[in-house]
């Protein structure tokens, strides 16, 4: 076990637990705590490679573009042909081969490569979640393409960010680690139109 | 109440109970609610509100919309301030101030007015004719020429406001909400398609609002206040009021500006001032409308002299009086009903002159029950009166239509000339979108080109925009247009449609005499030269008369693109809205080839200005780019770190502590690195984990150098050439099993790095078995550097053996550091950027603030110091080794660098075929060399030149120029590194390098001045 990571918007959310709470926002912020994932690539048209991925985990790797699938506290974000995002332990990436999805997919030709540190994933939620969104992010929020159980690779002003619907019209967002910071202003700056409330916790 | 002189007791859209104070020019004036700037203006008797671009002659409000040319106001004030803003479109609220522009010192008082009397000294071209020699001189000329001409002044202090950006997809987007965008969206909207409806008034009803037209037995703005309420009910429909279509781009990506706050004194809280729109529309119906012409006759240009539609909606819509006795000419219909809305409002109307022989009978009984004359087969000749209308000369053309019938003048006073010239649809936005126009002799005017087909885009056009100029045409046709659109976008309504609206006056008009100019009293083959009769202008914004257009074609110019450019016709903000057709016909006519063979010039966007804030949105101040950081940021913060940026990272650029400068600290720090210990966050390279059995395979293409041989548990430094065999990236790559390593990049190029090994591996060598993954992110790297180095991270990690056999130079481990974070595992490399004893410590990113204050807690005992990105470029230029894009340029091979010990002959790699390039093998290349300053304490500027001789002066050839330089604590003096033109064999030679004015003398060295510390040997205790 190691100690408690650090987390890349400590110090604002830190900044805003000092301001009084905003009841009527239209956009509450909110930054998720570390949670472990990994980018796992594989071939789609390599069924011994589905099938390991099912045997290992429980359910189907999701093939189809921008979609996503999850079981028993794992989920599967579709980023490429040949890559995913995968949010959950599946046990540690490091020796090699040692983790659960690891062993099994010993002797398919993949990779494992651990991501969590690497990333922030901001939960973007309240009424008007989608307008500020949408001042920010090119795509179509109101697409069925972008209703919860897909995902999709966009930018958020100038960042890169892979967005991820939830139910009830809220968003989690994923950032890079070092844009984090940026992409919490320019969130916050974009929902002062309808008020920004910041939530703290999980 | 109303107190203003020229408001109407009843009628129009303003609110009379509430009273609105605003200033212009300095002067307190009221309006109410519903006003614009120009309606207040108007009401309150102002006529005079600018001066003409180029000869300074004064103008009032032709218009009542977006395409008044003259009505050009400088709007708030301080860094709230815009210039040219128009008058119609500044919706009046209470506390407005705006200035006439152009004008010193005084509006009604305007020096520059001299130029309209030396107007012979400012012909159509004038610009390229007159200022051009001697060369010399341009700028002085060029500096009162932008004084005496341009608009208003831009704001001196930083805007207050926000603005912002919005994107929007949808299946149908509504450009314009008249009667054909209106019943178009209505209709659209029905299906259940997503809708916007987007307009450049606050108000929807476009026309309806000041025509006085009736639908279904009501005012035509009572049947619009009634769809614009259903819409803006249903979930589906978007209403954008406030809001103009500024560009049309490929595959029907719009963008529209709205404004969004505009007619507030100040945005409320949180409100950005304007919103740029960036739409996605499956469909596009434009019901843009058209716009009045004026008539182009000598001095039309005088205050008083209106559009006839424009004077409609003044009444109507503001319940104006623009004047008290009018005089109406025109070539079409459309005159007829603004005389009989003058007559109603009570303004006397002395006479309507129609150019056509024939008048439409339907308007006759009304116009002779309320006593106005008609004189057919007339023309307005000229205008009398300079700051204010007079009276008009009004004669007989020939039939020819240039020349005038002598014997038959006659002058009538009056203070308001309604102009109608036909109507101009507007068409910009569709000629954005690739569409084709079609001229329509007819009509006159160019028409959406024949059938659908010859859109390249999913667009309609609806209403008078399409040359359907009657409102029953606008009703049906616009609903059509909605509800095929939403068809076409994949939406069907079920069950019937909305009402159809009838018209209450359904007849088409008559088609207009199309005259381009009208001939100058007393002449024959009337030529408006400005000597008889005065000026006849055709673009009012850019002051190009006809006179210009007909001197251009005189000169040789044909093509409509060059009169464009020659005379300036139609390049104001108004992008010639009242003055293209106009323009295009007079030249036409002088060059004596039928309208289409001159064609049209091209509408570019914007159809009308964007603010650089609105384009800017909210990517302003902090927010402009991203600002990268590291985990631990937050420590260098504290630490009082000064940061530099690189790419978007901000790293430490040095830790000044109390009364050190920069140079002190960086002096401090690299000695530091050297005698002790040093610490330096590193987290910010590129990191690229690289999978797969033909791993290596793989970047023994990428690099130059063998890659197969390097064991497990090795590092490797790498050069990447692009194709043309430069170098591209460098970085040390390790070995972390058999199909398994961790590339590092340059902070700079690690995302094009990724795309470089990414796009060869899926275009040209898919058969290779690898995948490449950014874990930049993923990991904190701490680089540990000096001679006490080992002893320090012996203290973290006691099982680890450190000895230089265990653990040399060029190899990593993976260790377990027991009192940081409870045993954090940590990958060391052994290897460094500054040639001292190194350690890289990577630790996931999360962890690394932890790391870096156990480092500095365990380093307290040898004054560990934490140094920046120049002490680490000092440390590096010490021992020679270069960095990608400050030694290197694009133009740099291996060999330049003196690495070509890095190129293999052995294999073939990216870049390979270019380095044996006659070019790419002279001996006479820039090579980097070291320079030695004969004065050790003068420190070159990099980029400095080197030079031959001991004459700085230029012109001369350079032979190369000061890459990096430096003062080194180290070496107890400045050093610097150069590309030098055949360096490699001139190691010791003398040469100059021009700073400052000077020659300053020094010597080539190696590039090198302290040999690294590679292997073992710990230095002396």
């Amino acid at each position: 076990m190691t100690g408690p990571r650090h987390q890349p918007l400590a110090h604002l959310a830190l900044a805003a637990a000092r301001e009084a709470p905003r009841p009527d926002a239209g956009v509450t912020l909110r930054a998720l705590p570390y949670q472990p994932s990994i980018i796992l690539r594989g071939e789609s048209g390599d069924a011994a490679f589905v099938k390991a991925f099912r045997a290992g985990l429980g359910f189907d790797l999701p093939l189809a573009p921008n979609h996503v699938s999850s079981h028993d506290e794992i989920t599967a974000l579709w980023l490429g042909p040949s890559e995913w995002l995968i949010l959950g332990d599946v046990g540690p990436v490091a020796p090699a081969g040692q983790g659960r999805l690891a062993r099994a997919l010993a002797g398919r030709h993949h990779a494992i490569i651990s991501q969590g540190d690497g990333r922030q994933i901001i939960a973007v939620s309240g009424p008007r979640a989608r307008d500020v969104l949408g001042k920010l992010c090119p795509l179509d929020l109101e697409s069925p393409d972008l209703a919860p159980g897909h995902c999709a690779r966009s930018i958020l002003a100038r960042c890169g960010i892979l967005l991820h619907p939830q139910p009830g019209g809220a968003y989690h967002l994923h950032v890079a680690r070092s844009f984090a910071d940026y992409a919490w202003r320019v969130l916050a700056e974009a929902g002062l139109e309808f008020g920004v409330a910041i939530a703290s916790g999980d | 109440m109303t107190d203003a002189v020229h408001r109407l007791e009843n009628g129009g859209r303003i609110d009379r109970t509430q009273r609105l104070s605003f200033h212009f020019d300095g002067e307190t004036m009221h309006g109410h609610p519903g006003d614009t700037l120009a309606s207040a203006l108007l009401a309150n008797g102002v006529r005079l509100v600018g001066r003409s671009f180029k000869y300074h002659r004064p103008r009032g409000l032709m218009a009542a919309g977006g395409e008044e040319p003259n009505g050009l106001v400088r709007l708030r004030q301080g860094g709230r301030a815009e210039p040219n803003v128009r008058a119609t479109e500044i919706i009046l609220y209470d506390g407005l101030v705006a200035e006439s522009q152009n004008r010193w010192p005084s509006l009604n008082f305007d020096l520059g007015a001299v130029n309209d009397r030396l107007s012979p000294l400012f012909p159509a071209g004038f610009y390229y004719k007159t200022f051009m020699w001697p060369a010399s001189l341009w700028p002085t000329y060029e500096a009162v020429i932008r004084r005496m001409a341009g608009l208003g002044k831009a704001a001196e202090s930083a805007d207050p406001d926000r603005y912002e950006k919005q994107y929007a997809h949808c299946d149908v987007l509504v450009v314009g909400a008249g009667p054909a965008g209106l019943a178009a969206a209505h209709w659209a909207g029905r299906t259940g398609a997503r809708v916007i409806l987007a307009d450049e008034g606050a108000e929807l009803g476009g026309a309806l609002l000041g025509n006085g037209q009736r639908i279904d037995g009501r005012p035509g703005m009572n049947w619009a206040a009634g769809i614009g309420a259903e819409l803006a009910r249903a979930e589906n429909v978007r209403l954008l009021p406030r809001t103009i279509v500024a560009g049309y781009y490929d595959h029907n990506a719009l963008t529209l500006l709205e404004r969004v706050a505009d007619h507030l004194l100040q945005p409320d809280q949180g409100q950005p001032r304007q919103r740029l729109w960036q739409v996605r529309a499956k469909q596009v119906v434009l019901a843009t409308g058209a716009l009045e012409r004026p008539l182009v006759l000598a001095n039309n240009d005088r205050p008083g002299v209106m559009g006839a539609g424009a004077v409609q909606t003044y009444i109507n819509r503001y319940g104006v009086r623009p004047g008290r006795r009018a005089v109406l000419f025109t070539n079409n219909d459309s005159a007829y009903p603004a005389a009989m809305d003058l007559a109603k409002a009570g303004v006397a109307v002395a006479a309507v002159v129609e150019l056509r022989a024939q008048a439409p009978l339907r308007y006759l009984p009304e116009l002779e029950q309320l006593g106005i004359e008609l004189l057919v087969d007339r023309a307005v000749l000229s205008v009398t009166g300079r700051k204010s209308v007079t009276g008009v000369q009004i004669g007989k053309l020939n039939e020819a239509g240039d020349g005038v019938v002598a014997g038959l003048e006659r002058r009538i006073d009056c203070d308001l000339l309604c102009l109608s010239g036909g109507w101009t649809p507007s068409l910009h936005l569709l000629s954005q979108s690739g569409a084709g126009l079609q001229w329509d002799a007819a009509q006159g005017c160019f028409l959406p080109g024949p059938g659908r087909a010859a859109a390249s885009q999913a667009v309609r056009v609806a209403g008078a925009a399409n040359g359907d100029f009657g409102l029953q045409d606008c009703l049906t046709l616009g609903a059509e247009a909605g509800n095929a659109a939403a068809n076409d976008a994949g939406h069907r309504r079920r069950g019937r449609g909305p009402r159809k609206p009838a018209a209450d006056d359904a007849a088409a008009p008559l088609p207009p005499r199309p005259i381009w100019s009208i001939p100058g009293p007393g002449r024959n083959g009337g030529n408006n030269s400005g000597s008889n009769g005065g000026k006849a202008f055709v673009d009012f914004q850019s002051d190009v008369t006809a006179a210009d257009l007909r001197l251009a074609a005189r000169e040789g110019y044909r093509s409509i693109e060059h009169v464009k450019r020659y005379t300036t016709t139609g390049m104001g903000t108004d992008q010639g809205r009242t003055s293209n057709i106009n323009a295009l016909g007079i030249v036409a006519q002088a060059l004596d080839v039928p309208v289409p063979q001159v064609g049209h010039t091209t509408f570019r966007p914007p159809f009308s200005p964007v603010t650089f804030g609105a384009l800017a949105g909210g990517q302003v101040g902090p927010l402009l780019d991203p600002v990268r950081r590291t985990p631990m940021h937050g420590w260098h913060l504290a630490a009082g770190a000064v940061f530099e940026p690189v790419g978007q990272w901000q790293r430490p650029y040095y830790y000044p502590k109390a009364g050190e400068d920069m140079a002190a600290a960086v002096d401090r720090e690299s000695l530091a690195a050297r005698t002790s210990v040093g610490l330096m966050d590193a987290t910010t390279l590129g990191k690229i984990d690289i999978q797969g059995p033909d791993a290596a395979e793989f970047l023994n293409r990428i690099y130059t150098n063998g890659w197969k041989g390097l064991a497990v548990g090795g590092c490797r430094y790498g050069l990447m050439l692009g194709e043309d065999g430069m170098i591209f990236d460098d970085g040390v790559t390790a070995r972390l099993g058999q199909g398994h390593f961790h590339m590092t990049t340059t902070t700079g190029n690690a995302g094009h790095v990724l795309d470089w090994l990414e796009s060869w591996l899926q275009t040209e060598w898919p058969e290779l078995v690898v995948y490449c993954t950014s874990v930049t992110e993923q990991w904190a790297v701490a680089a540990l550097c000096g001679p006490n180095a080992r002893r320090l991270l012996a203290e973290l990690c006691p099982d680890l053996d450190l000895s230089p056999a265990a653990f040399p130079y060029m190899t990593w481990q993976t260790a377990a550091l027991p009192g940081v974070a409870g045993g954090l595992e940590a990958r060391i490399f052994r290897i460094g950027f500054t040639g001292e004893l190194s350690f890289e410590i990577n630790v996931p990113a999360g962890h690394g603030p932890t790391l870096w204050q156990a480092l500095m807690a365990a380093g307290e005992k040898y004054a560990i110091t934490p140094f920046g990105t120049e002490a680490m470029h000092v440390l590096r230029a010490e021992v020679g080794f270069i960095i990608v894009g400050q030694e290197t340029d694009g133009t740099t091979t291996p060999e330049d660098l003196g690495l070509g010990r890095m190129v293999s002959g052995k294999k073939d790699f990216l870049g390979k075929r270019s380095l044996s390039r006659s070019d790419s093998m002279r001996q006479d290349r820039p090579a980097l060399v070291g320079l030695l300053t004969d004065d050790p304490g003068l420190r070159v500027p990099e980029g400095a030149q080197l030079i031959a001789g001991t004459n700085p002066a230029p012109p001369q050839r350079g032979q190369g120029h000061v890459t990096s330089s430096y003062h080194s604590p180290n070496l107890g003096r400045t050093f610097a590194l150069a590309m030098l033109e055949g360096g490699h064999g001139r190691h010791g030679e003398a040469i100059h390098i021009a700073y400052d004015g000077r020659a300053v003398p020094a010597t080539v060295t190696a590039p090198r001045f302290l040999d690294p510390v590679l292997e073992a040997p710990e230095r002396a205790k």
